[in-house]
């Protein structure tokens, strides 16, 4: 941090550092405090999309001031990024459908009986909860 | 401005890493450890990318960008491997 930027660059970026750090830490808060993993999943998201999205805009603006380049490194990270985020966490998701992961009550939706794999263990709610909606559905 | 700025993002990263951890151990499944690992990579990422902007170096692009890389492979890696007992069939 040795050249000295102008100030609104300065402060534009200060912003975007900022933001992106706040927004990572209540992606973070979310992961840590949400119930179950069907909600967990969807906080990350926010610490990618826009936490480190954000990071990488300012780290754009940065080096392209104090280098007198156009700097574009990081649009490689953040594509990448984006790209690869939606694909990990559906991945994730299958994998917590599959091994059926517990969930509480107030989780919208269910997951679908899987009726050609046997559920893993720790798994009698979920199963009774099943046969209650298969009930319900037959009656 | 610009310092304190990024001493005080670095902070607000290294929280939320450490936030993280916590549902890493505690967490009650497998899946929820590989969702923290994933998390965990990417706000290193971001980490790696301040601690460029703090130095004044363009060096940590390439280790940034090798970390997103290898998170994203590692990643579903494990997930393939929960889902189907081996990785490449």
């Amino acid at each position: 941090m040795s050249t000295e930027l102008p100030f609104l660059v300065e402060l534009l970026v200060s912003a975007l550092i900022l933001a992106g750090a706040g927004f990572a830490v209540i992606g973070a808060l979310g992961l840590a405090r949400m119930p179950d993993f069907y909600m967990r999943v969807h906080l990350p998201t926010a610490g990618t999309t826009l936490g480190v999205g954000c990071t990488l805009s300012a780290s754009v603006i940065y080096f392209s001031f104090s280098l007198q380049t156009l700097s574009v490194h990081e649009f490689l990270i953040s594509m990448f990024l984006f790209i690869t985020a939606p694909v990990s966490s559906h991945m994730m998701a299958k994998v917590a459908l599959h091994t059926g992961v517990k969930f509480v009550d107030h989780t919208q939706g269910r997951p679908w009986p899987s009726r050609t794999q046997r559920p893993s263990r720790d798994n009698s709610q979920i199963l009774s909860d099943w046969q209650t909606r298969d009930r319900k559905e037959t009656e | 401005m610009l310092r304190f700025a990024v001493i005080v993002a670095m902070l607000l990263f290294t929280v939320s890493l450490l936030l993280n951890l916590y549902r890493m151990v505690r967490g009650p499944d497998l899946v929820d450890r590989i969702l923290t690992l994933d998390s965990l990579y990417v706000n290193a990422i971001a980490i790696i990318i301040l601690l460029g902007i703090f130095l004044g170096s363009t060096l940590f692009f390439e280790a940034a960008m090798l970390i997103a890389m290898m998170g994203f492979v590692g990643t579903v890696a494990v997930c393939k491997y929960v889902l189907r007992g081996n990785i490449i069939e």
